[in-house]
């Protein structure tokens, strides 16, 4: 694989060859020093032109856990402001010996048109409404390891609540759960829906989060940002609360073992209105520690020559 | 007396198709006719196997100057036209400064004249600096020979101000020519709305923008009268909206542009900004109803939109980039290989219907007959080509057509009775 770019790109082969070398490097991580040499002389250079801490820092600690060096561009320091094109930028950094480029960009499609300026690899680490394809893939190996679902996903009952139309993560995860095999249904008004759902992997849509909450094994709420309301998307946070939000009653009626996750940062008060710490099916917490796993995974896959993970540095 | 002969030709003109050699002399056709002999100072343009008719005129060019001379000059686009067979270009005004004043519109006429190449006729905005709240001087304009008025690059959004310049205009004798989008429901939009966009995450600009302008703008012609051209129609319902209101009689005429008739949504899949274009490339249905629009005669011309930007414009994410393609090297092109209806037709909705709209139909447009302007384009119709970016003439290089085989092409342009393109190299 060249670069990392989307899920559906990527395919299924990767993406269950991905998820198993994340469980590799879940172990490298879990040793007194996580640290291996697999990408010792390489350089990764995080490029974000939009604000993210803690998608930059877990690609940051990923890189430096597998030995590669890592640079970090942000936009505020950059001369970006200075009316330097996109395509100016890159060709810029790439002029410095880059092997892969980490870009967040708050246009969708940024990544793909870098990749035309470029030989290094390109990593997506979220694109506009676009995609997101480690989020995907750490949520799908957050699933996959709390359910003990190795195999595929086939039967899993996921349900993605929220703005699913302003979500790179929804569209990134839309693909990876459908691709390992789970029955995803989108819980979201109309308003917060893409327009069409037609290019869509299947999926269910309802508005109705009451009917379908006791039969879930993983319910995934996405973020409600709050200048939503000043669009006429919904008419106020308390109703959209009161329709698809977390409240105490709707977490009394998940099922025991079903996973409550989010990608953060979370609305306390809005999609969550309940603590998630006195939530037992919370994976929060994991879903972040896991990011660095499968970060390294895809660095590893796309950078890594079939070098040693065994030896210590 | 020197002259040009145009030997061997198909004629194309309003009257049809026919063999007939055409003799230029003083800027005017001087006789048509079977074999004709060449004079001795005459020169044999051979046009066996060529069609020769009246030039293209393009109701829809942004040359750009003044304000964006990086991407497009008066020149560089009038050279552009020229080679597209365009012996007359309608410049858009969103200009900086706009093309809102006589001062402005005069800059823009004199500088066609200068560069020789193009009969470049400036249109005027609407509204003062395209602002949408107050009326331009019209009568001023139209008494500087300005025809058309339009705001293009934003529709007029406010009604009750496009009826009052509807009104208004209604004894000049001018055209309101709308570029159709409500623009509340295209707010941050980069391409059409529909599973597309929704799959590449980007806002979509949705067919009900347009049609709802089609429709509001219909309407008020048909309260006051007054003529309007929709510019650059996109959407099967927009068609259909035209196509009713010409069968209610109303003064309403309509143009399409090349990649609205040969580029889809699907385009953009990989997010290359030359696709973005506003209006933006639309699905295959829409795709076939402009078709059927221009065969069945509800659209009454092409025109190419031309929108010239600079590289390091367009090198940007697609959310930042301006929309706009280059249109008038390849609009013949595009034409003929996209377009399943007679030659005759596609000339027509290139040179004479649009001259019409354009009011320009006294020097442009006109049929191959002795006492006529010299106006002619000289094309190869079967002809396969591809775009060469080093080849454009155009300071820009946004086409989306590289790579994409084309069908017909022109050889030869003639303004005033002077050869300024000769097998499709300018001559100035």
């Amino acid at each position: 694989m060249k670069h990392f770019r989307s899920i559906s790109e990527a395919g299924p082969d990767a993406l269950r060859r991905l998820l198993d070398i994340a469980d590799h490097m879940a172990e490298v991580n879990r040793r007194p020093n996580p640290k291996v040499p697999a990408l010792r002389g390489k350089t990764v250079c995080n490029v974000f032109f939009e604000d993210s801490t803690r998608t930059r820092l877990s690609f940051e600690t990923a890189a430096k856990r597998l030995s590669a060096d890592t640079m970090n561009f942000a936009v505020s320091s950059s001369s970006v402001n200075k009316g330097e094109s996109l395509r100016d930028t890159i060709e810029t950094i790439a002029a410095m010996g880059i092997d892969a480029f980490v870009i967040r960009h708050k246009s969708s499609g940024a990544p793909w048109q870098i990749s035309q300026w470029t030989t290094a690899s390109v990593i997506n680490a979220g694109d506009g409404w676009h995609a997101h394809p480690t989020q995907a893939l750490l949520d799908a190996y957050t699933i996959r390891t709390a359910l003990n679902r190795t195999d595929s996903f086939d039967g899993l009952r996921i349900a993605i609540v929220g703005d699913i139309k302003h979500s790179r993560v929804a569209r990134s995860d839309i693909q990876a759960f459908t691709m390992l095999g789970a029955d995803v249904t989108l819980v979201a008004p109309k308003t917060l829906l893409p327009p069409s759902l037609d290019g869509f992997d299947p999926v269910t849509v309802t508005t109705d989060l009451d009917a379908i909450i006791g039969d879930l094994d993983v319910l995934y709420l996405l973020r409600m940002q709050r200048e939503r309301m000043n669009e006429a998307l919904v008419p106020s946070l308390r109703e959209y609360t009161s329709r698809f939000g977390l409240t105490p009653e709707r977490a009394a009626r998940l099922p025991e073992h079903a996973l409550i996750m989010h990608p953060g940062p979370m609305n306390r008060g809005v999609e969550m209105a309940v603590d998630p710490s006195e939530l037992p099916g919370s994976v929060i917490t994991q879903q972040v520690t896991n990011g660095i796993a499968v970060r390294m995974a895809v660095l590893f896959d796309l950078l890594g020559s079939g070098a040693n993970l065994e030896a210590e540095s | 007396m020197s002259g040009i002969l145009i030997s061997g030709g198909d004629v194309i003109d309003r009257s049809g198709r026919r063999r007939a050699d055409v003799r230029i002399a003083d800027g005017t056709i001087v006789e048509v006719g079977d074999a004709l002999a060449a004079g001795p100072d005459d020169r044999v343009v051979d046009a066996a196997g060529l069609v020769v008719s009246p030039g293209f005129v393009d109701l829809h060019t942004h040359l750009r100057e003044p304000g964006k001379e990086e991407a497009e000059t008066i020149e560089t686009g009038s050279r552009a036209a020229a080679k597209g067979g365009y012996t007359c270009v309608v410049a858009m005004p969103n200009t900086d400064p706009t093309q809102d004043s006589v001062s402005v519109v005069e800059f823009v006429r004199r500088q066609g004249e200068v560069a020789g190449l193009c009969d470049v006729r400036p249109s005027g905005s609407i509204t003062v600096g395209r602002r949408g709240d107050q009326l331009t001087p019209m009568a001023e304009l139209a008494a500087v020979g300005v025809h058309l008025f339009t705001d293009d690059g934003n529709g007029v959004q406010d009604p009750l101000l496009m009826r009052r310049a509807l009104e208004y205009a209604l004894d000049l004798g001018v055209v309101l020519a709308q570029h159709c989008e409500v623009a509340r429901l295209t707010e941050g939009a980069v391409m059409h709305e529909g599973h597309c966009c929704s799959r590449l995450g980007l806002p979509g600009w949705p067919s009900l923008a347009e049609e709802l302008m089609v429709y509001r703008d219909i309407e008020l012609v048909r309260i006051t009268g007054a003529p309007v051209h929709i510019l650059h129609l996109s959407t099967a319902g927009s068609v259909e909206l035209v196509r009713r209101a010409k069968a209610d009689g109303l003064p309403v005429t309509a143009e399409a542009t090349p990649h609205h008739i040969s580029l889809t949504d699907e385009l953009l899949a990989g997010y290359s900004s030359l696709y973005k274009v506003n209006p933006p490339l639309r699905t295959m249905a829409d795709v076939h109803a402009v078709r059927e629009g221009l065969a069945d005669g509800t659209i009454d011309a092409i025109a190419t939109d031309h929108a010239p930007h600079a590289p390091e414009t367009k090198e940007q994410p697609l959310d930042q980039a301006p929309p706009g393609m280059l249109g008038l090297e390849t609009a013949l092109g595009v034409c003929i290989a996209h377009l399943d209806v007679p030659l005759e037709q596609i000339v027509a909705a290139m040179s004479w219907q649009p001259a019409a709209i354009a009011g320009v139909g006294d020097r442009h447009g006109r049929p191959v007959a002795a006492g006529e302007p010299a106006n002619l384009t000289v094309f190869d119709p079967t002809v396969e080509w591809e775009v060469r970016p080093a080849e454009l003439a155009s300071k820009s290089r946004n086409t989306p057509y590289i790579g994409v085989p084309l069908r017909g092409r022109v050889r030869h342009t003639i303004l005033d009775g002077t050869l300024v393109v000769v097998d499709g190299a300018a001559q100035r």
